[in-house]
């Protein structure tokens, strides 16, 4: 009797099993194919693109890479430097000065001092679409148009990024050590640069990364901001293949530029996938 | 209250430092964003826009900007209310789906019954689309998706369709292509912090209402739901706060003029069309002040829920 409905039982954890991991293949497989397809479609010259759907490659990969990277309307070559430029600035930026404010509102004791957390947690959800009219409209004024560090030093003050960075140094931090350093004489810079950072350092390599993504990805105020060839990211380059007069294009070397404007984050997160996701959940919600 | 512990009567001296280490963020901030914000919401109540080489304005019109975002154009409609009314149906047609499967698939990863193998791949491939650029995302499904792309190549092919379908061109279908997208770009996100709030559950809990006879089902709504609210809601108001700024996969796709008819332009391209060759500052001052406030209304919710926890 017993045995029976063990077996029962059994079967129906296989049943459930096969299900369950029939869902994930396909939801896996959704996340794939387009993603594939591209690729595939980037080994192809124009000619075998028109002939039909395949899921192999045309061995035209080289040639569409060198159409891509000479392409005369759209120069990718100077996109990825403007965007590696401002990407990375504001990854160094964010995370340092994300953690030096952090630093400042839990270490020492200041008047404001609550008030300041608690007005920086609520710019936190002020989308930037807000402040973007009188940012163009200041950025015209001043001539600041196809500016990159006009992308760049905004990104000092990141209220998202300094919530991650007070969490981290609630959990981490000994105010004790602080205290210890102190009675060794260094200044309070010094131990912030020496000491605290390097405690940091899991917490700034998530932020970096995410900054780092966050800008190379980000369309809407470059796009507003950077109008001359030789200054445009790459966002601005793929959005302007949409525009352009599609049916002139030879579509492998389309494929290759997409694929060239994810390649960097992509490499990244190959190296990088388990301390990201563990990153997803680490900064979100409290506690 | 534990800095006062330890530094003792000593803080005051420190506290100089205080302002300084915290001085770059607010410089920064107070020129950067706090003023251009200011000078968005003053521009609301100007009339301030290029004709042509002309600029008109500024001039103040008070409440005007406001007046013409709530009046029917010529068409017979109010652009804002369909544009906003767009933005949240294309947001519901991702977010359901996105909220059922992640939900779904953060109880598969963590029941101990099921024991899923591979997760770490799992979680790898479905949290991947997150970080691809939305703007070269849309690009891609507009070229697979194309009239001569290889979508209608593989459907010519299989004999589902004669010839090949119009995907761009047909309402139910572009807003089912930007569905898709932001439902890739964003479940694997949303299952994986589902996840982390059900590992938060005390284990006992579950033990003892299968102890107790409980079945999955029974589980789930008396124990995983009710704990797992607060984090619930906080992912699904910031997963809205997302949605009302949608913008890169509809912009691209449709190449920023949201068709057929208008029926996929979202809150924020109506924003930047205003800042496009026309620089309207008044009327997408008025717009941004409108974004602001919605935002303003949902970011209470998450402060209260997490306040709550």
């Amino acid at each position: 009797m017993s045995k029976d409905i063990n077996k029962s039982a059994r079967i129906k954890l296989l049943i459930s099993r096969i299900v369950v991991y029939g869902i994930l293949i396909f939801l896996a497989f959704l996340c794939l194919f387009f993603f594939y397809l591209m690729i595939i479609n980037s080994t192809r010259s124009n000619a075998q693109l028109k002939t039909g759907f395949t899921v192999i490659p045309g061995g035209h990969m080289l040639e569409n890479f060198i159409n891509a990277w000479n392409d005369g309307s759209i120069n990718i070559p100077v996109g990825m430097k403007n965007s590696f430029i401002v990407s990375s600035m504001c990854a160094v930026l964010t995370t340092y000065f994300s953690a030096l404010t952090a630093y400042g509102t839990y270490v020492y004791d200041f008047k404001y001092k609550s008030l300041v957390h608690i007005f920086i947690l609520a710019i936190m959800m002020i989308p930037a679409q807000v402040s973007a009219v009188g940012f163009i409209q200041l950025a015209y004024k001043y001539n600041l148009t196809n500016k990159l560090w006009m992308l760049i030093i905004p990104s000092i003050a990141a209220p998202s990024v300094y919530f991650y960075m007070r969490q981290y140094l609630e959990a981490t931090l000994p105010l004790e050590m602080v205290e210890a350093a102190r009675i060794d004489g260094s200044s309070e810079f010094r131990i912030f640069n020496t000491i605290v950072l390097p405690i940091m350092k899991p917490a700034v390599a998530v932020q970096m990364i995410f900054s780092f993504v966050g800008s190379w990805n980000n369309y809407f105020m470059p796009a507003l901001l950077l109008n001359k060839a030789e200054k445009k990211t790459v966002p601005i380059m793929i959005a302007q293949l949409r525009s352009a007069d599609y049916s002139k294009f030879d579509m492998g070397k389309v494929y290759m530029l997409m694929l060239m404007a994810i390649l960097p984050v992509m490499v990244i997160y190959i190296i990088l996938s388990k301390s990201i996701i563990k990153g997803v959940t680490s900064g979100s919600v409290k506690g | 209250m534990s800095v006062k512990k330890v530094s003792g009567n000593k803080s005051v001296s420190y506290a100089r430092y205080g302002y300084l280490f915290i001085l770059p963020f607010f410089v920064v901030y107070a020129i950067f964003t706090l003023y251009p914000q200011m000078l968005t919401i003053y521009n609301s109540f100007f009339e301030y826009y290029r004709d042509g080489l002309t600029i008109v304005g500024p001039n103040f019109v008070g409440m005007k900007n406001y007046v013409a975002l709530f009046t029917k154009n010529s068409s017979g409609y109010i652009p804002l209310f369909k544009f906003l009314g767009n933005t949240v149906w294309l947001w519901l047609l991702g977010a359901v789906p996105q909220f059922v499967i992640a939900m779904m698939l953060a109880i598969f990863f963590t029941s101990t019954r099921l024991n899923i193998r591979g997760q770490q791949f799992f979680k790898t491939v479905i949290y991947m689309p997150n970080l691809i650029m939305a703007s070269a995302f849309s690009m891609l499904f507009f070229a697979l998706f194309s009239q001569v792309g290889p979508i209608n190549q593989l459907l010519v092919e299989m004999g589902v369709i004669d010839k090949a379908f119009n995907f761009l061109g047909v309402r139910v279908t572009v807003q089912s292509l930007i569905a898709l997208m932001n439902f890739l770009m964003w479940f694997g996100n949303t299952t994986i912090l589902l996840m982390a709030g059900i590992q938060g559950i005390d284990e006992s809990l579950f033990e003892s209402a299968r102890l107790d006879g409980s079945n999955a089902t029974q589980v789930f709504f008396n124990i995983t739901m009710p704990l797992l609210m607060p984090i619930f809601i906080y992912v699904l108001i910031t997963s809205m706060i997302g949605g009302i700024q949608m913008f890169d996969v509809p912009q691209v796709l449709t190449n920023g003029i949201g068709t057929p008819n208008n029926t996929s332009m979202t809150l924020i391209m109506y924003l930047n069309n205003f800042l496009g060759t026309s620089k309207n500052y008044g009327m997408a001052g008025a717009v941004s002040v409108l974004l602001f406030i919605i935002t303003a209304i949902l970011s209470t919710f998450v402060f209260k829920t997490i306040n709550k926890k």
